[in-house]
């Protein structure tokens, strides 16, 4: 299991979450957090300072004799204030940096060809959209312990869209718009490299978005506890061109359609036999028998 | 106070008064708060050993990529019984162990208010802390100390294990309630003459907001987690969305207390620091009113940030703003409360004693937990860094650099008031040093480990990156973070037949607790002294130096008696 996962290769990060050939959005968020620990170092090194200077230079000696100080006002009022304009500054920071995080760009002229998000069956109400109002949207469904990716099609019908398992492949250059559910417990979408989190809670429709201009391949794991195989509940995204991603999708569809096909023959021949009248046991009640037999027909 | 050593023969003969007991009984029966106290700070030391044992065996498993160590359900079982053990039978409990001892002698009072209550509220723990250990001979539970709806319901948790957690949560909630109540009244009714608000100890402000704390809290997970036994057993559908139910309900009721909880860990914490810098430094504490105004701000906010926990769920973007900036503002009064710390320690004496080390490391640990909390409340970076190792980095440091350093300068500064005897020195130094260096090597690194893309809770890991390295340094660092917890273990053992005899005021404390001997005796007090100052203790002995003077020399002290005040 751990081998499928060994693709991007080097995942260095040592101060900063992990960028670099992703996501614009992910891109983004490194670059608020670097600001963030620019401002922590100060604060770090000031408060760390004074107080190894205090526990060096007060220590106590002979003769010392220590500074019965009980406050002082001004210094206090002083200190609250300054500690509350280093949040302001990030605060701003966080508004200014926040629109290139939450909301899609639209897809290149050279992307693959996108719907409007508004007539996808699921998107969520507020899933911020891109100027142009399109993207390519696919539910990512989680399933204990893995993930299912469905496509959009042309017509209303669900269940014969194009779907795929772990692996998500994607076109580049194109704005991938994600609606995210979960089946049974709570999961969490994570892909580093192509922006944050989003949890996949029953009953709920989540949603993130992303944007690939390379092709690659990222990796990712469930990011909330769901059962024992949390740990192996990977998903990969691999993005490619979009030329590639038109042929792969016709093939995919290809393929569901010949099985759905084979699958819906190999059932209307198990009703006709189990209908012919020969039953697999000798004293098989034949009202069951034929309860049976319908419910076969139905699936 | 320095007691005549003839015993006095009692003047007034009592009849019909029971014979204290000894032995076993004495304990089992005792209202005595100071003996109620000293049971719970043996309990919940041994859970804060079994909690770490469980964690060692974490740290094993994640020694090594594609570790084979423990199987996914007993790593996930681990997991659940660390933080549950950690959070509900030591941390919370221990300060409710120190409250218990101290608070009384700390504001002149016999006893607690209502020393009954008080017993049944250290029994009700017990009683919680075994029935969940007891789940281990079934199957314990696997869903984590913050028990997920769907995931705790009985589809996917259907052992009895989750029904312990729920029982803990319970004996545990109805034990801590009653003792913050016992600690409100008490503080509100039982102080020696004199003690206003403005002279109360910062530890006792911090355990009178923690009660208020426990108070408000406690009652919403009591509910949210009946909720889930009635969903598990009774057929009611409160957080199974195909019901009508939602499991996000109970992520809101389960942080609106465990927010709260974070501070109830924390604030007492704070009040013993305040209390030991003083007296170390030999200086009086910086702006004793902006450190207790700061604890009733910090409690107050506690209240207002619990959706912090939430950012990755399904939320407009007006929710999340609203609770990046309540968790920001709760920075400030920490803030206060760390700068007024390193300024009691500007210009005074320092003593380098054990409990002040304890407590500088404390600061220095808990500023990084501090700061990497402002990360996690800027929303968009939390998306990244949410339910990863850099959360599990954050919220040990808080937590082990933060209580932890905290409850360990407690018990260097009380045992010898606790038992007559002074703890080693160069043992407390040594394991000091041991608990300082593993708690960065073991979470430091953790961070970076978050960061390179690991969420928290996985029982194995693949060997890509630094993944492997990284997590083989935090494993050695929690091994000597384990070290160093021993050696306390071992100098408090020693210690208790071989310490050398305490006195009453080894330290030259500047509380009432110092006013009596060491062991304080079943009544506490003979003479409650009247309060004067925040440090009565520091009247006290200006006055017995005034008094113990001969009268006709003009008394040209100047360095001899420096130290004493």
């Amino acid at each position: 299991m751990g081998a499928l996962v060994l693709a991007t290769g080097a995942s260095a990060d040592f101060w900063t979450p992990e960028s670099g050939g992703g996501s614009e959005n992910s891109e983004n968020i490194d670059t608020l957090y670097k600001l963030i620990l620019a401002v922590a170092a100060i604060v770090f090194f000031g408060v760390e300072g004074a107080l190894v200077y205090s526990m060096v230079k007060f220590r106590a000696r002979k003769n010392a004799v220590p500074a019965q100080i009980r406050g002082n006002t001004r210094l206090e009022i002083g200190w609250t204030l300054g500690a509350a304009g280093v949040l302001v500054v990030l605060a701003v920071v966080t508004f200014v940096m926040l629109p290139g995080i939450r909301n899609p760009p639209n897809s290149d002229p050279d992307g693959f060809p996108t719907q409007r998000i508004v007539n996808v069956q699921n998107a969520s109400a507020y899933q911020p959209r891109p100027p142009n109002g399109r993207a390519l949207n696919i539910e990512v469904n989680g399933q204990r312990f893995i993930w299912r990716y469905t496509y959009p099609d042309a017509d209303q019908n669900v269940l014969n869209n194009v779907f795929n398992y772990e692996t998500l492949i994607i076109p580049t250059k194109t704005t991938i718009a994600l609606t995210i559910k979960a089946q049974d417990v709570a999961h969490s979408w994570w892909i580093p490299k192509l922006g944050g989190k989003a949890d996949a809670v029953p009953g709920h429709t989540n949603f993130t978005w992303f944007k690939v201009d390379k092709p690659g391949s990222f990796r990712g794991q469930c990011a909330e506890l769901c059962g024992r195989n949390h740990a192996d509940m990977y998903a990969t995204v691999v993005a490619v061109e979009p030329d590639q991603f038109k042929r792969w999708l016709a093939n995919k569809k290809r393929e569901i359609d010949a099985n759905n096909k084979a699958a819906q023959q190999r059932r209307a021949k198990e009703a006709e036999e189990l209908a012919g009248g020969e039953s697999p046991t000798e004293d098989a009640n034949p009202v069951e028998e034929s309860e049976a037999a319908a419910a076969q027909g139905e699936g | 106070m320095a007691a005549t050593d003839t015993a006095l023969i009692p003047e007034i003969t009592a009849h019909r008064v029971d014979r204290p007991q000894r032995g076993w009984v004495s304990w089992v029966t005792t209202t005595d708060h100071k003996k109620i106290g000293i049971l719970y700070l043996v309990t919940t030391f041994v859970f804060f050993i079994l909690g770490g044992v469980e964690a060692l065996l974490m740290r094993v498993q994640l020694g090594a990529p594609d570790n084979t160590f423990l199987t996914p359900s007993v790593y996930n079982s681990l997991f659940t019984l660390h933080g549950t053990t950690m959070i509900f039978l030591f941390v919370v409990p221990i300060l409710a162990g120190f409250g218990n001892y101290f608070l009384p002698l700390m504001i002149g009072a016999r006893d607690m208010a209502f020393p009954k209550l008080n017993a049944l509220s250290y029994w009700l723990l017990l009683a919680g802390g075994l029935v969940f250990y007891l789940s281990l001979f079934f199957s314990p539970p696997e869903a984590g100390w913050t028990s997920y709806a769907p995931l705790s319901l009985e589809t996917y948790s259907e052992s009895g294990g989750m029904d312990a957690w729920i029982f803990l949560i319970h004996l545990t909630g109805i034990s801590s309630l009653l003792g913050a109540i016992n600690f409100y009244a008490t503080i509100a009714n039982m102080r020696a003459p004199g003690m206003g608000w403005g002279r109360l100890p910062l530890f006792v402000w911090t355990l009178l907001v923690y009660a208020i704390l426990l108070i408000l809290a406690l009652p919403v997970i009591a509910g949210a987690v009946t909720l889930l036994l009635t969903d598990r057993h009774f057929g009611t559908g409160f957080f199974d969305q195909g019901q009508g139910g939602d499991p996000l309900l109970w992520q809101h009721l389960f942080w609106f207390f465990g927010h709260p909880e974070v501070y109830i860990m924390i604030l007492p914490g704070f009040g013993m620091v305040s209390e030991i810098l003083p007296v170390f430094a030999r200086k009086p504490i910086f702006g004793y009113k902006a450190i207790a105004a700061a604890t009733v701000v910090i409690a107050f906010l506690a209240l207002l940030v619990w959706a912090h926990h939430m950012f990755t769920t399904p939320s407009a973007t007006i929710v999340l703003v609203f609770f990046m900036i309540s968790s920001f503002l709760i920075a400030i009064p920490t803030g206060v409360k760390i700068f007024n710390w390193v300024a009691t320690l500007w210009r005074g004496t320092v003593e380098f004693k054990t409990p002040l080390i304890f407590s500088v490391g404390f600061i220095s640990v808990f500023l990084i937990g501090g700061i990497t909390g402002v990360f996690l409340a800027v929303f968009p970076v939390d998306w990244q860094l949410h339910d990863t190792y850099f959360v599990v980095a954050h919220l040990h440091y808080v937590l082990v650099g933060g209580s932890v350093f905290a409850i360990f300068a407690g018990i260097y500064y009380w045992y010898p008031k606790i038992t007559g005897k002074m703890l080693s020195e160069p043992l407390g130094k040594w394991s000091f040093a041991f608990m300082y260096i593993g708690i960065n090597v073991t979470f430091l690194i953790q961070h970076s480990i978050g960061l390179d893309g690991m969420p928290r809770r996985i029982y194995e890991y693949p060997d890509v990156g630094h993944l492997a390295t990284y997590n083989l340094i935090s494993t050695i660092g929690s091994f000597m973070l384990g070290f160093g917890v021993l050696l306390t273990v071992v100098n408090a053992a020693r210690s208790l037949k071989k310490g050398v005899a305490a006195g009453p005021d080894p330290w030259k404390g500047n509380t009432l607790e110092w006013f009596t001997e060491s062991p304080p005796p079943v009544n506490n007090f003979d003479v409650i002294p009247r309060v004067r100052s925040v440090e009565p203790m520091k009247d006290i002995r200006r006055q017995v130096a005034r008094q113990s003077e001969p009268d006709l020399s003009p008394a040209p002290v100047p360095a001899a008696a420096g130290s004493s005040d």
